[in-house]
């Protein structure tokens, strides 16, 4: 225990020391947050549209009218030809293209199938698949429109209620920030302790550290306690980021939050130790944690819905910390659920930590060579 | 204290360390002479356990290698490079190590400030290890493996890249400690710190090429060693002189060694008369260190 201690105080005085590390520590939170939880936005509105119609009718009108009344497209341009839609696609002036035919109101008005085509500039996915979407929909709705209009009937014959839970508004920061959060945790944790031994081993320190009777687990545990205050530090400064800047409620316990968080914490620095214990350099150190973090990022749901993926790669995801997090902070933050429904993510959580800690202490073998 | 048989230890193709026994007993100076790459470092680690041998054994005050860790409670170790922590003090340095082996705060302090008194270093307890010099970095790792009072001490080449000031006070430190009763093992390329050890294996390409003490090393040496000063300064004038068994330059005078100088001295005359350079003088000397090194470093290569 004594020990432990020493190695504790000692690394507190060195990273007491550190002041570009802490720094960061304080700024990755804050700037990171500001910029993703802004800067991401899965909803696309306000498309730049190019409009090539040739019906030029009451009813082309009321068409486009429902197109630029959704909001999500924004009618900038006019065309006289179908050329001229493309070239206004190509060159990235408008990313949908809207073509209505000569005989769209003659059609409308005999009651046969008006065509309209819509071009999406499909290069960039994100913005196509709301494009293709929300056209399909504004169709189905005219044409639902006219229907009722024409048989006479008081409304559709199915009407199907959504009601979206836990965020109806369906703001993106609500769904980002804690996430981010996680993600910005994991990231200081992993690549900071992944450093702790093997930049010893670097510096020569580690030498002189093997010669004396510490133990190797007295070791790994006093390089990692430090970080744990520093993790809880960091998920504090980003969580009054989130509640004050961008609004998110906090509907769980704060309490449950922060003693689930723990495991969290544990299970990414014992990737961190982990690491530093296989790597030669600094440098290599520094390659794995980047190596671990982008999966992470991508996987586990962050990014991409996990339900989505090949099995494969659903299967790989569960074997990402940060996966089980994102179930823990979303869940709390927003659904306001409490541990009884997180004994699985945590009880994953708490098994990372003990694998990765025991191999850690097995693999780290008091030589130099 | 310590014994070593035939410890062997190979990097790549190269052989570091072949088949090196050694004995060290309580009480003693030992010092392990030869030149960079001769396997001094390698020899040393295998020795307190940081490298495992490929062959050999080593135990430490009676525990064999499977239980060093008793033994590294009472032994300090000095690695060749400074292995402190340049972003603490001296004072924070010491107390780490002085934790690391469970003394208690009071304990470290009295200690570190008699330790720390002898070396001089009392006004530096604040500074920070990075901003000491070179001379100041070694006492200080010698200060952190002593304020556990170890019953032995290893020190590789402690004072490479210190000044010859700082070097002679080091050694006094050292025999200070000796005199206390600790065992010494200390690794050096220095011939005249060899001369100042009760012991010494000259180690050459991994392997011992003679131990003994100073003094008996130089008696068994079996040449004779003369001083010439001569009117040249070509350090390659005897180049071809068969008699020499060898020849060190030292800026104004030559250092010879002879088997048998009567037939030899007439030989060196003559040379020196037909390369038309007068001889000023030429006396026996006492063989040095170094000139016995460097003779059973040649005979190594022969």
């Amino acid at each position: 225990m004594n020990r432990i201690l020493a190695v504790l105080h000692k690394e507190f005085l060195q990273m007491r020391r550190d002041r570009m590390t802490l720094a960061l520590v304080f700024m990755l939170p804050l700037v990171q947050l500001l910029l993703f939880g802004y800067a991401i936005q899965t909803e696309v509105r306000h498309i730049s549209t190019v409009v090539f119609d040739q019906s030029l009718s009451a009813e082309s009108r009321d068409l486009l009218q429902s197109f630029s009344a959704s909001g999500y497209f924004d009618i900038n341009y006019t065309a006289g030809s179908y050329d001229e839609v493309s070239r206004m696609i190509d060159s990235g002036r408008a990313k949908v293209g809207i073509i209505i035919p000569p005989d769209f109101s003659r059609s409308v008005k005999r009651g046969e199938p008006a065509q309209a085509q819509v071009i999406v500039d499909a290069s960039d996915n994100m913005v196509a698949n709301q494009a293709v979407a929300i056209a399909n929909s504004i169709g189905l709705i005219k044409s639902q429109e006219i229907l009722t209009r024409l048989k006479n009937i008081g409304g559709p014959p199915y009407d199907i209620r959504v009601r979206p839970w836990y965020n109806p508004d369906g703001i993106t920061a609500y769904y980002m920030v804690p996430a981010i959060l996680g993600i910005i945790v994991t990231m200081t944790m992993v690549i900071m302790t992944s450093m702790g031994i093997v930049r010893e081993r670097e510096r020569g320190t580690l030498e002189q550290l093997i010669v004396t009777p510490v133990k190797s687990y007295e070791l790994m545990i006093g390089k990692i306690l430090p970080y744990i205050a520093l993790g809880y530090v960091q998920i504090t400064v980003a969580l009054l980021v989130g509640v004050i800047v961008f609004g998110v409620p906090v509907r769980g316990s704060l309490v449950e939050l922060y003693l689930l968080t723990l495991f969290f914490i544990t299970a990414s620095l014992g990737v961190g130790i982990f690491i530093s214990n296989i790597a030669k350099t600094q440098m290599q150190a520094f390659q794995m944690s980047f190596f671990f973090m982008l999966p992470s990022i991508l996987l586990s749901g962050f990014m991409f819905p996990r339900d989505a993926m090949p099995r494969l790669i659903y299967f790989i995801s569960n074997l990402i910390p940060l996966t089980y997090y994102l179930d823990i902070i979303r869940g709390i933050v927003l659904k306001g659920i409490g541990f009884q429904y997180l004994v699985g993510q945590v009880a994953s959580l708490l098994v990372f930590s003990v694998v990765l800690l025991v191999m850690s202490v097995i693999k780290f073998k008091k030589k130099v060579a | 204290m310590i014994k070593a048989a035939g410890l062997t230890k190979t990097f790549g193709k190269t052989v570091a360390v072949d088949g090196v026994s050694l004995q060290v007993g309580k009480g003693v100076i030992f010092g392990l002479v030869g030149p960079d790459g001769a396997g001094k470092t390698t020899l040393i680690r295998m020795i307190c356990g940081l490298i495992t041998p490929d062959r050999g054994e080593v135990s430490l005050m009676g525990y064999p290698a499977a239980e060093i860790e008793k033994a590294r409670k009472s032994m300090g170790y000095m690695p060749q490079r400074f292995s402190l922590y340049g972003d603490l003090t001296v004072m924070e340095n010491i107390n780490f190590f002085g934790s690391l082996y469970k003394l208690d705060r009071d304990t470290i302090n009295r200690r570190a400030g008699e330790i720390l008194a002898v070396t001089g270093l009392l006004n530096f307890k604040k500074r920070f290890a990075d901003n000491l010099s070179g001379g100041m970095k070694q006492k200080l790792a010698l200060t952190c493996s002593l304020v556990t009072r170890p019953g032995m001490l290893v020190l590789d080449e402690p004072t490479y890249g210190v000044d010859p000031e700082s070097r002679k006070e080091f050694w006094k430190i050292l025999y200070r400690l000796n005199k206390e009763g600790m065992t010494i093992l200390v690794s050096t390329p220095y011939m005249d710190e060899a001369e100042l050890c009760k012991q010494v294996a000259f180690i050459n390409k991994g392997k011992i090429t003679a131990i003994g003490s100073p003094s008996s090393l130089k008696k068994d040496f079996g040449f004779k060693i003369f001083e010439i000063r001569a009117g040249t300064r070509d350090p390659e004038i005897f180049n071809g002189l068969p008699v020499l068994k060898d020849v060190s330059f030292y800026g104004d005078k030559f250092h010879v060694a002879v088997k048998d100088p009567a037939a030899a001295l007439p030989a060196i005359g003559e040379w020196l008369a037909g390369k038309n350079v007068e001889m000023m003088s030429c006396k026996e000397v006492e063989p040095s260190m170094e000139d016995v090194f460097v003779s059973l470093a040649e005979k190594e290569v022969l």
